[in-house]
């Protein structure tokens, strides 16, 4: 159901790899909200100690999210809700959603199989606010669950598949330009270019590289983006190969190679998961 | 007053009969006790120490009975009797502590306001323990304090008092049932950080309570942030994390005000004078706050995560206690884990910490790792140090290298840890697989090369890519320091190995013998690459660096391991070394490195002679047996030997293909007269020094430095005073290699 994961796009993402949670249980997911949002408030006031399950000015919401999944093996993903009381106000008022992250797993057998029963394989990690707040949640969960957080940063290799796969990709709408944000290394002041095209041309580009539909190459990837170049080329006498390609961002998704990605596709965000998590995954074996 | 009469027969109706015989029992046990050795004290018997002593004891005796029936308000200026008593009390309190029985009487005088101040004061302070406090003195303390028939300060002093010397106390289950009257003097703003404390050694998962968790919010609400109270809550929070939580501020030292009073120099004297193991007091298991410096962005920077109990589990024993009531499933919590004998009580209900990380630096949840074989513990140490170790890596991940000191003693807390479990983490091996190709063998050397020391052994060698070729890089283009450091921790990773060869051999019965043949044999292929690997890059480095004795050392130290693998390792595997490293440790110029070959030799033959001797014997046909090339090899180091020490025809009988051999044509153009003789014991350049030695001791006036003097019985004591210098190499192997029949008539 698109409409249940619609919340999920045209926000930015922050990537984190998770090691597998020890001991976590889908049904107790109440709990660990109320455990959570005592811990929260406890960081916040060092020294103080809190009551657990007592109403505090930020309400901690765990729930499970069964759509986003690719296999029957993957877990269902988990999303964290932090949401602000203003204590002025009645109990009635609008609560302000201040932070969400969400676990999730997308065809992430090559590691849920290695696995013994006791550990939950969610392996890719998704925060959108501050980022105090992500590290206090982070921070329960490797205490809890005895976990491992890190940073996922996405090379420049696996940013030219994602240009090239969303390029195939078929969007109903008129679609955005497909951009490339590429980095000129060795420079006192930093200098991005920025090259757009038509996704139509990149598109039929594309068709002309691929061989056979619903697979690609390395060597298809790499064909792709050397013409995308030698064009460029032609056109400004730089070689863009030497330079870093930073960013990616199509009708399907935007990344970043900090470790920054934005859905803009509900029908394929399930597929960009998939990726992330196979990324993820290489980043914790 | 009749009120107070009233209370007071009402507490102590049989009380005082009790404790009346107790102490006549008790006290002349315990001073027999000074004395247990009955021949000794006839011996002293009338020795000026021992009446002394004797004397004393009676006056403590009187003292205590004084005490007892002491009267109201005596006050202290005007009776010299009570002075001389308290004097007593106070100098042998402070001298050899109180007997047990000593504490019901003077507790029971100094807090049921009979006396003055500043007596009370005096008999808190002496209240030195000799070896135990019965609980029940301590229980009617408490008691007296309920009714609160002394002041204020005497409250305290006791309060603190109590707390000093907690551990003295012999039994805890009744005060443990006082714990709400405790509770209760919270309320008193003056006793509250002293009662904080007490609650704090006497809490128990039990004693957490919901509404006491509200009380304590509420003195937490109306006195602010309190230390005593913060640790009291994060106790709570620590047997009850479903209840309460809280965040310790990583500045914070100390939770508790010094309440250790004028008593612990005291018991610190009493108990070296007693030179007994009494307990040893507590230190305050509150460590958890670590402090976070700012510049580095979340989880990115190195922290081994402190013991703490496993949370998450609480709620599910919780239910489990609900369905077996009268189970003791309770787990004891790691913070409280202390000591070796706190590990063995409590072994059957430990849980390790909530992050295993936090092993690292616990030697005794090492311990406890080291009894398990729950896989799920490795597994969750293995991604934790695997992330650890990729992320705070200072070559792999840029702008770490500002900390590089932090990652060093990271690597370090993994080597000892490794060594500790005698075993290596295969999250460590990984890492080395995936950084060597990327190191400088600069950073981190040390550490680094330790850990190598430390890759398991695995039937699937993968070795070469990942280890080899990337050393031999760096071994090649590196310092002799460098070459040194990588020879010996492969020699300690070899030992390694065949530890563990010999540690399974011992565990697997023959139960097993199919697997174990199979493995046996892939242990034997990965060891036999390692040896030829080391052989290899010895060779090199010896012509790299041109025979240096040092080098030569740690080389010949490899092999000193690995000429003794079959006997004392068990593994049917001998390896002679390369000629790259026979011969120039044969002609060294340095008798330390002929001796070490000589014994390496000797050795060789050992284990040769033993295989050869089980090969005859058994029956049963061998899996593994010595190729013939192996003992082809070693005779003709052999010959080789024997004709560079002994018989002076190495250059007529070498038949190594890489050998010393040469024609007596070529060495006549060297211009080297009697080159026939210039290779033996006395001739050879790294015993020469010895020989010219010899030669003063034994013709002090000959200064001609005539070697061939040196034969038939010369010879003899020349090797007398060879082995006295310490050549024990040359010794073993000239004894077992060296045929001397002709000599011996």
């Amino acid at each position: 159901d698109p409409q249940r994961t619609a919340f999920l796009l045209r926000k930015q993402w922050t990537l984190y790899s998770v090691t597998p949670l020890y001991r976590f249980s889908d049904a107790r997911l109440r709990d660990y909200a109320r455990l959570l949002s005592a811990f929260i408030a406890a960081e916040k006031q060092k020294g103080l100690a809190v009551e657990v399950g007592v109403e505090l000015d930020i309400k901690v919401s765990v729930s499970s999210l069964p759509d986003l999944k690719g296999s029957d093996q993957d877990q269902a993903a988990i999303l964290v809700q932090l949401s602000s009381r203003s204590a002025a106000s009645s109990k009635n008022s609008e609560e302000k959603l201040i932070w969400s992250g969400w676990f999730c797993c997308v065809s992430g057998d090559d590691l849920s199989e290695n696995v013994p029963e006791d550990f939950t394989c969610l392996p890719l990690f998704l925060a959108n606010g501050g980022e105090s707040y992500t590290s206090i949640v982070g921070s329960w969960f490797q205490k809890t669950f005895d976990c491992c957080f890190r940073r996922l940063a996405i090379s420049p290799l696996n940013l030219s598949w994602m240009a090239a796969m969303w390029t195939g990709c078929k969007v109903d709408k008129t679609a955005s330009a497909m951009e490339l944000v590429f980095s000129v290394p060795c420079l006192p002041q930093p200098l991005n270019i920025s090259y757009a095209i038509h996704p139509e041309d990149a598109k039929a580009l594309w068709d002309t590289v691929q061989k056979t539909p619903g697979e690609i190459t390395q060597e298809e990837v790499d064909v792709f983006m050397d013409c995308l170049y030698s064009h460029f080329h032609r056109h400004f006498k730089i070689h863009l190969s030497a330079t870093k390609l930073v960013k990616v961002s199509t009708a399907i998704a935007s990344a970043h190679c900090d470790g920054i990605i934005k859905f803009l596709q509900s029908q394929y965000l399930t597929g960009v998961l998939m990726l992330l998590t196979e990324l993820a995954i290489s980043q914790i074996q | 007053s009749e009120k107070m009469q009233r209370r007071q027969s009402s507490k102590t109706p049989k009380q005082p009969l009790q404790i009346h015989h107790k102490n006549q029992t008790d006290l002349s046990a315990w001073r027999k006790g000074g004395r247990i050795d009955p021949e000794k004290s006839v011996q002293n018997h009338q020795s000026p120490t021992n009446q002394k002593s004797d004397s004393k004891q009676a006056s403590l005796e009187q003292a205590l009975s004084y005490f007892e029936k002491v009267q109201d308000h005596v006050s202290l200026k005007k009776n010299n009797v009570l002075q001389k008593h308290l004097t007593t009390v106070e100098s042998i309190a402070l001298q050899r502590g109180l007997p047990p029985e000593g504490f019901g009487v003077l507790l029971n005088v100094a807090l049921s306001g009979k006396l003055a101040d500043t007596v009370n004061t005096r008999l808190l302070k002496s209240l030195v323990p000799a070896s135990v406090i019965p609980e029940t003195s301590v229980v009617s303390s408490v008691s007296w304090l309920c009714v609160s028939k002394c002041s204020g300060n005497i409250q305290l002093l006791f309060l603190r008092w109590l707390i000093t010397v907690f551990d003295f106390i012999d039994h805890k289950e009744q005060l443990h049932a006082l714990y709400g009257f405790f509770f209760s003097f919270l309320q008193d703003e003056k006793m509250c950080p002293y009662v904080c404390h007490l609650l704090y050694l006497l809490t128990r998962k039990e004693s957490v309570k919901p509404f006491r968790i509200r009380r304590l919010l509420d003195l937490q609400a109306k006195m602010g942030m309190q230390s005593h109270l913060q640790a009291l809550l994060s106790l709570y929070k620590l047997f009850c994390p479903e209840l309460v939580t809280i965040t310790l501020p990583g500045k914070m030292k100390t939770y508790f005000k010094n309440s250790e009073g004028p008593w612990k120099a005291a018991i610190n004297t009493v108990r070296r004078r007693n030179q007994e193991n009494s307990p040893v007091f507590q230190p305050l298991f509150l460590g958890a706050a670590q402090p976070q410096s700012r510049k580095r962005k979340w989880n990115t920077q190195l922290i081994i995560p402190a013991s703490s109990t496993n949370k998450n589990n609480l709620e599910e024993d919780r239910e489990k206690n609900r369905v077996d009531l009268y189970s003791t499933n309770e787990s004891f919590p790691v913070e409280q884990l202390q000591t070796f004998s706190q590990l063995l009580q409590n072994i059957h209900h430990l849980e390790f910490p909530s992050q295993m990380g936090s092993v690292l630096t616990n030697p005794l949840l090492l311990h406890y790792m080291n009894c398990t074989k729950d896989e799920s513990i490795y597994l969750r140490l293995y991604y934790w140090m695997g992330q650890t170790l990729q992320e705070e890596c200072t070559w792999c991940v840029a702008d770490n290298n500002q900390y590089e000191e932090e990652f060093k003693d990271f690597l370090e807390t993994v080597y000892k840890t490794e060594c500790f479990l005698q075993e290596g983490f295969s999250s460590c091996e990984e890492f080395l697989y995936k950084s060597l190709p990327l190191w400088d063998g600069f950073c981190c050397r040390s550490q680094i090369l330790r850990l190598v020391s430390w890759i398991p052994l695995s039937s699937f060698s993968e070795m070469k890519s990942h280890l080899y070729d990337p050393l031999a890089q760096l071994f090649f283009t590196s310092s002799l320091y460098f070459k040194c450091s990588v020879l010996e921790s492969l020699k300690e990773l070899l030992q390694n190995w065949l530890n563990w060869h010999v540690i399974h051999l011992d565990s697997e019965s023959d139960s097993q013998v199919h697997s174990l043949n199979t493995t046996l044999s892939g242990l034997v292929n990965v060891v036999a690459e390692l040896i030829h690997f080391v052989g290899w890059i010895s060779t090199v480095a010896l012509r790299l660096e041109n025979n240096p004795t040092f080098l030569l050392y740690f080389i010949l130290d490899f092999y000193e391991t690995v000429c003794d693998m079959y006997l004392r390792y068990n593994l049917p595997l001998l390896i002679m070394p390369p000629a790259g490293v026979f011969y120039p440790a044969l002609l060294s110029m340095d008798s330390v490195s002929l001796n070490q070959l000589c014994y390496i030799m000797y050795r060789y033959r050992t284990n040769l002679v033993a295989a050869k001797e089980n090969e005859l014997s058994k029956t049963k046909t061998l899996q593994f047996k010595f190729s013939s090339q192996t003992y082809q090899e070693y005779n003709q180091y052999i010959i080789a030997m024997v004709g560079c020490l002994w018989t002076s025809s190495a250059f007529q009988k070498d038949i190594h293909p890489q050998g010393l051999r040469m024609d007596d044509e070529l060495l006549k153009k060297t211009t080297v007269q009697e080159f026939k003789t210039s290779f033996n014991i006395v001739y050879h350049p790294a015993m020469m020094g010895y020989a010219v030695l010899f030669l003063q001791q034994a013709w002090p006036d000959d200064t001609t430095f005539n070697f061939s003097l040196i034969k038939g019985k010369k010879w003899n004591w020349y090797l007398e005073y060879l082995y006295a210098q310490g050549l024990k190499g040359l010794k073993v192997f000239i004894e077992s290699s060296i045929n001397r029949v002709s000599q011996a008539s």
